[in-house]
């Protein structure tokens, strides 16, 4: 069954606007598939950023009726018959054109984060991990960086002066990944909360939410993460045994040379 | 070393300037105003009962309810104080349960879900996702005095051995609040050991509990007790939200049948004795 429908299509830069077209739609079709029909018959020029088609590259991120979706995995199916279609690209990042934003914000979070540091002691092929072990830090390794609970997430969505700030949840988790692994030895506590600005986040839960790999970014990576960081930062006995030089290990620093010398300080 | 910084955002891009709030067509408030009534009503009861000071101990039956435990005042009704009483009476102001009263009230002030709960319904930060917030700035946790938040381990403690208070309330009610002060059975005894077997589904299902009992290891496979514990509690945990709101309506159900029962409005139905 084929039906004419309405969509309103971010167009431009960040200066852009919505624009009006009619297209075809299909039985079965997704909205990336409107979108490329659209493309192929009335704008030819329209950005659309995607890959795989089968909502595991992440690319195709944009809103859909005000919300965070993977255009390929939206269905038209899911829309009400009359109801016109709003597009527009990610609201937190900055638009390239049209539907294509530019993540390198993201990119430049994931390098601060200090990577696996294994005792140094340990030959490839020592580790022994048990599987419950692993099942807990395999979770955030579905993550497919489409970026979408970044985008959501009010703390830079609707402040964008925090983005120095605060490295966003999808960091956040990396960095409960690496806290999680048994054969970790860094310790990356304080700096998730100084520098990465997990105090930031109010566990308001629209990451996990939008998360098209169901990760449970709230409940298994922020809180147990906010709970680490209490443990080191909040905790009265620890505090004390720090003051009188009880606490064994340091704080590992956030990677270095990654950020501009005028937003680290210490280097 | 050699620099990691990745390429620059180019510095004439900017995001896109949309004026509408959200772009969202379903009714996105209706979540966050039941939130905020659901807490107002709870809100309002509390508060009025906890200050009335009266209709909270069923001699009888030995119901007390769980605004009262445990019965601090030296004017708490004989029976009703299991720790004994301080040798003051209270003014009106002074709950009876001074003791438990605020650090329940912190504890399910701090709690993850509520957290989520009020900043959503109240402090609309966000209302809903992808919807603007009404805000200029936002520092979210990040400073004094919501620095506090991360107490809630300690509200946690506290609430564990209220939650052991609240169930030997349970227990004595059904041991001594039979004929003669011996076993007995009541709708009220029913009522009583529901409400505390929520209240510890909400307790251990907290995520700090989580945390303590095993979330904090860096191995499991080195901890087999521990992480068995984490197992059982991360079973619960996806339902904490849901214990949140049902320990809330068991426990104005549980006070307002103890207080219905204690002012004489209606009489406790025996099963037995
Ligand atoms: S839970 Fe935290 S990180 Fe996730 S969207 Fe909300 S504020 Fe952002
Ligand atoms: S955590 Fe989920 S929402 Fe966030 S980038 Fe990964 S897959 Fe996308
Ligand atoms: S195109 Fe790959 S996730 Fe949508
Ligand atoms: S009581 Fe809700 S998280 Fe602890």
């Amino acid at each position: 069954m084929t039906t004419k429908r309405t969509f309103r299509v971010w167009r431009g830069s960040g200066e852009g606007e919505l624009v009006h077209y009619e297209v075809e739609v299909n039985e079965g079709e997704v909205v990336l598939d409107v979108l490329h029909r659209l493309q192929a018959t009335q704008v030819p020029d329209l950005a659309v950023r995607w890959n795989c088609k089968a909502g595991k590259c992440g690319s195709c991120s944009v809103e859909i009726n005000g919300r965070p979706r993977l255009s390929c995995m939206t269905r038209m199916s899911t829309f009400e018959p009359e109801e016109p279609i709003t597009i527009t690209p990610m609201r937190t990042f900055p638009v390239i054109r049209d539907l294509v934003c530019d993540v390198s914000f993201n990119y430049q979070k994931a390098r601060e984060i200090p990577s696996f540091t294994p005792d140094p002691g340990t030959e490839p092929g020592d580790f022994r991990m048990a599987q419950a072990d692993v099942e807990r830090s395999q979770e955030f390794r579905k993550c497919i960086e489409c970026f979408l609970c970044q985008n959501v997430c009010h703390v830079i969505r609707d402040h964008e002066e925090n983005k120095e700030h605060f490295s966003g949840p999808r960091y956040l988790i990396r960095v409960t990944e690496l806290e999680m692994h048994p054969e970790d030895t860094a310790d990356r506590r304080t700096i998730s909360q100084e520098e990465f600005g997990l105090g930031y986040c109010n566990i308001t839960k629209c990451c996990t939410e939008v998360c098209p790999e169901h990760i449970k970014i709230t409940d298994n990576g922020l809180i147990p993460l906010k709970e680490r960081v209490a443990d080191r930062k909040y905790d009265p006995l620890v505090w004390l045994g720090s003051k009188i030089g009880l606490r064994k290990g340091a704080d590992t620093p956030i990677a270095p040379n990654t950020r501009k010398p005028s937003s680290a300080p210490e280097q | 070393m050699t620099s990691t910084l990745p390429p620059p955002e180019n510095p004439n891009a900017t995001r896109a300037h949309i004026s509408q709030r959200t772009f969202r067509t379903d009714r996105w408030w209706l979540g966050p105003l039941l939130t905020a009534l659901g807490l107002a009503v709870f809100l309002v009861y509390a508060t009025a009962r906890v200050f009335q000071q009266d209709h909270y101990w069923v001699a009888e039956h030995h119901y007390l309810t769980p605004f009262y435990s445990p019965c601090l005042a030296a004017q708490c009704e004989p029976g009703s104080a299991i720790f004994g009483t301080l040798p003051w009476e209270f003014p009106w102001f002074i709950p009876y349960a001074i003791v438990s009263m605020p650090f329940l009230l912190l504890f399910r002030f701090t709690c993850y879900y509520y957290r989520k709960a009020y900043y959503r319904s109240i402090w609309q930060a966000p209302t809903a996702c992808a919807v603007r917030e009404p805000h200029a700035r936002y520092t979210g946790e990040s400073r004094f005095p919501m620095l506090g938040q991360n107490l809630h381990r300690y509200f946690f403690y506290a609430a564990f051995l209220i939650a052991l208070i609240n169930t030997y309330d349970a227990f004595a009610a059904l041991l001594f609040g039979g004929e003669n002060g011996g076993v007995g059975i009541g709708v009220g005894n029913l009522i009583l050991f529901t409400n505390v077997v929520l209240l510890w589904c909400y307790t251990l299902s907290c995520h700090s509990c989580r945390h303590v009992f095993g979330g904090r290891l860096k191995s499991f496979g080195s901890n087999p007790v521990r992480y068995w514990m984490w197992t059982q509690i991360s079973r619960i945990n996806p339902w904490h939200m849901t214990f949140a709101w049902v320990t809330l309506g068991t426990l104005m159900l549980t006070d307002l049948y103890v207080a219905l029962v204690a002012s004489g409005v209606i009489t406790d139905l025996r099963i037995f004795n």
